[in-house]
């Protein structure tokens, strides 16, 4: 995934970077995804998961897909059950704590089945931040004399030239591509984030591909009104899709907390039965529903209403 | 309501007696759980001026009571925050030197405050696969290898071990300089709270050492719980109980047990 520098430049260069409109489907967005891609995933936890797009990748049968994310949640299994990834590169991964340990995270990779691959959150975000610097490492602090670094075989100790300290060296994550979720973007893909950004600039940044989707698309006039909460420039991206409620049952800030009921009854269906419960649950609302407007539709209006409700809450005070 | 101060769970007891261990002014980086709430509890007692920091990227927030976030990454977690930043950024004041407690809570820790949250079982064996797979470091490496720590965790004997199946986050590693030696100048472990008692480590050794029992625990009972053999300091005194604002305060923060079940 550390790409010879030359190779990293070459990839740039041949993407179309101009102005122009790339507005598209969920459906065609998917196929900008090839089977066996690395694709870095946008947002954390159950922060701006860009949802959407991860449902269109299990839908369209994507397969071995390698994904990179701060945090995994409930995506994480969805993306192992399907098999639509068998290997996840991540620093935590369960649907959240208050959930308890994910089942299928365990079921998969107790089994060798697929694989959970462990760096410090730092080093996640190190990753991210050298594949966006176009430098093939950064030297970090964190790691040193544990076992999470013992198991990986990319991490490097150095003696530092300068002062002669100790320091880990991480490699440069630029993955394929990249999906992140926002809650605005114009048609060329200026995407401005409020909130938590997470590691969103970075990956964008060093990804050699970027999809994004969006709970609304904006004129560029708007955007140009206040460049400054511009996060990610139109020139990093290659798609853009608008899909309300694009993160659901993940949250949105300020827009949608998470729908808590909805991954409650996920969580109990798949404590009752791994397999069986998520294999119910994929049918039920990744499969089944022919559009992402019918995939809402089953979520249902009173749990995306109360999860709008808790969201923009934020702003009362 | 009255609030009975007799009775109050295991988590709570833990939750109260780590807040009485931060101090109005610091700078503290708090994982989700337990640290998240004894931190805001410390804000709404004795020390307003508490900053917390979370590490989806949040400097100086104020939980809601009733609003408690299933991670440190949700927008539950920027109330009343000064800033947001990247996760990348947060982590890296850890690195700067900015943050005087990381405050943790952990499944397994061994003599020498290492901290498993990755693998419970034998990693070495044929197949290489561990019994349990556990969610892993998050940011707990960063956070441990980076500054002073807390952590706070249920006293069981099958989380006090001798020697833990995985060093996700470092204590002290093998203890006397091993820290040290291995690269990490910063940090370390300062304080285990659990609900037997609250721990230091030896100033040589690194070894953890029992410092002061809860009310109406004996050092038999906390041998008892242990994996390996404790140290005692030798003087023990025992903490004061939860008081009746501590706990009214507590309830009020997490009314349906999210955290303190």
């Amino acid at each position: 995934m550390t790409l010879d520098y030359a190779e990293l430049c070459r990839r740039t260069r041949e993407r179309d970077r101009s102005l122009r409109e790339k507005v598209m489907s969920l459906g065609e967005a998917a196929a900008l995804v090839p089977d066996g891609a690395a694709v870095g995933i946008g947002g954390s936890t159950l922060s701006r998961t860009p949802m959407a797009m991860i449902w269109a990748l299990i839908r369209a049968r994507r397969k071995d897909l390698f994904c990179a994310r701060s945090i995994t949640s409930s995506e994480g299994e969805l993306l192992f059950a399907s098999e639509t990834s068998r290997h996840i590169l991540t620093s935590w991964f369960s649907q959240g704590i208050v959930w308890g340990v994910s089942r299928i995270m365990r079921l998969y990779t107790e089994a060798g089945r697929a694989r959970f691959e462990e760096w410090s959150h730092l080093a996640v975000g190190l990753r991210f931040r050298a594949g966006a610097m176009g430098v093939p490492f950064l030297p970090m602090r964190s790691m040193m004399g544990s076992d999470v670094a013992g198991r990986l075989p990319e991490v490097r100790l150095i003696d530092c030239p300068f002062t002669g300290e100790k320091l880990v060296l991480v490699p440069a994550l630029n993955p394929d591509v990249a999906l992140i979720h926002v809650q605005r973007c114009d048609a060329y893909g200026n995407a401005q984030i409020d909130g938590l950004p997470f590691m969103d600039v970075d990956l964008a940044m060093a990804a050699n591909r970027v999809i994004l989707t969006t709970e609304r698309i904006v004129s560029n006039d708007q955007i140009r009104r206040a460049p400054d909460h511009t996060k990610i420039p139109f020139m990093a991206v290659d798609a853009v899709v608008e899909v309300p409620f694009g993160s659901a049952p993940h949250e949105c800030y300020g827009l949608y907390e998470p729908l808590f009921r909805h991954l409650d009854a996920y969580a109990a269906q798949i404590r009752q039965d791994p397999e069986g419960g998520i294999r119910a649950y994929l049918d039920r609302y990744f499969y089944g529903p022919k559009s992402w407007t019918e995939y809402l539709d089953l979520l249902g209006l009173d749990e995306l209403l109360d999860a709008r409700r808790r969201g923009t809450s934020i702003h009362d005070n | 309501m009255t609030i009975s101060t007799s009775s109050y769970t295991a988590s709570e007891l833990l939750a109260v007696m780590s807040a009485r261990l931060l101090r109005d002014g610091q700078v503290v980086f708090a994982g989700v759980g337990i640290p998240l709430l004894a931190a805001t509890l410390a804000q709404r007692l004795h020390a307003p001026g508490l900053t917390i920091l979370f590490e989806g990227g949040v400097i100086g927030a104020f939980i809601e009571p009733g609003k408690l976030p299933p991670s440190t990454n949700e927008q539950r977690c920027t109330r009343r925050a000064n800033m947001v930043l990247s996760s990348t950024d947060v982590l890296l004041l850890l690195q700067r030197g900015y943050v005087d407690i990381g405050f943790m809570g952990g499944a397994q820790i061994d003599q020498f405050g290492n901290l498993n949250s990755s693998f419970i079982g034998d990693l070495s064996g044929a197949i290489g696969r561990p019994a349990t797979r556990l969610p892993g470091t998050g940011g707990g490496n960063d956070i441990a290898s980076l500054t002073q720590m807390i952590v706070a965790m249920k006293h069981e004997k099958r989380r006090f071990v001798n020697r833990v199946d995985f060093v996700t986050s470092p204590g002290f590693l093998c203890g006397a300089e091993s820290r040290r030696e291995a690269g990490l100048i910063a940090g370390g472990m300062y304080r285990v709270v659990t609900d037997l008692g609250l721990f230091g480590f030896d100033e040589r050794s690194k070894r953890m050492q029992l410092q002061a029992l809860h009310p109406g625990v004996t050092v038999g009972q906390v041998q008892e719980s242990t994996g390996f053999e404790l140290v005692v300091a030798p003087d023990l005194p025992v903490t004061d109980p939860p008081t009746a604002g501590e706990l009214a305060a507590l309830r009020h923060l997490d009314p349906d047990r999210l955290y303190t079940a």
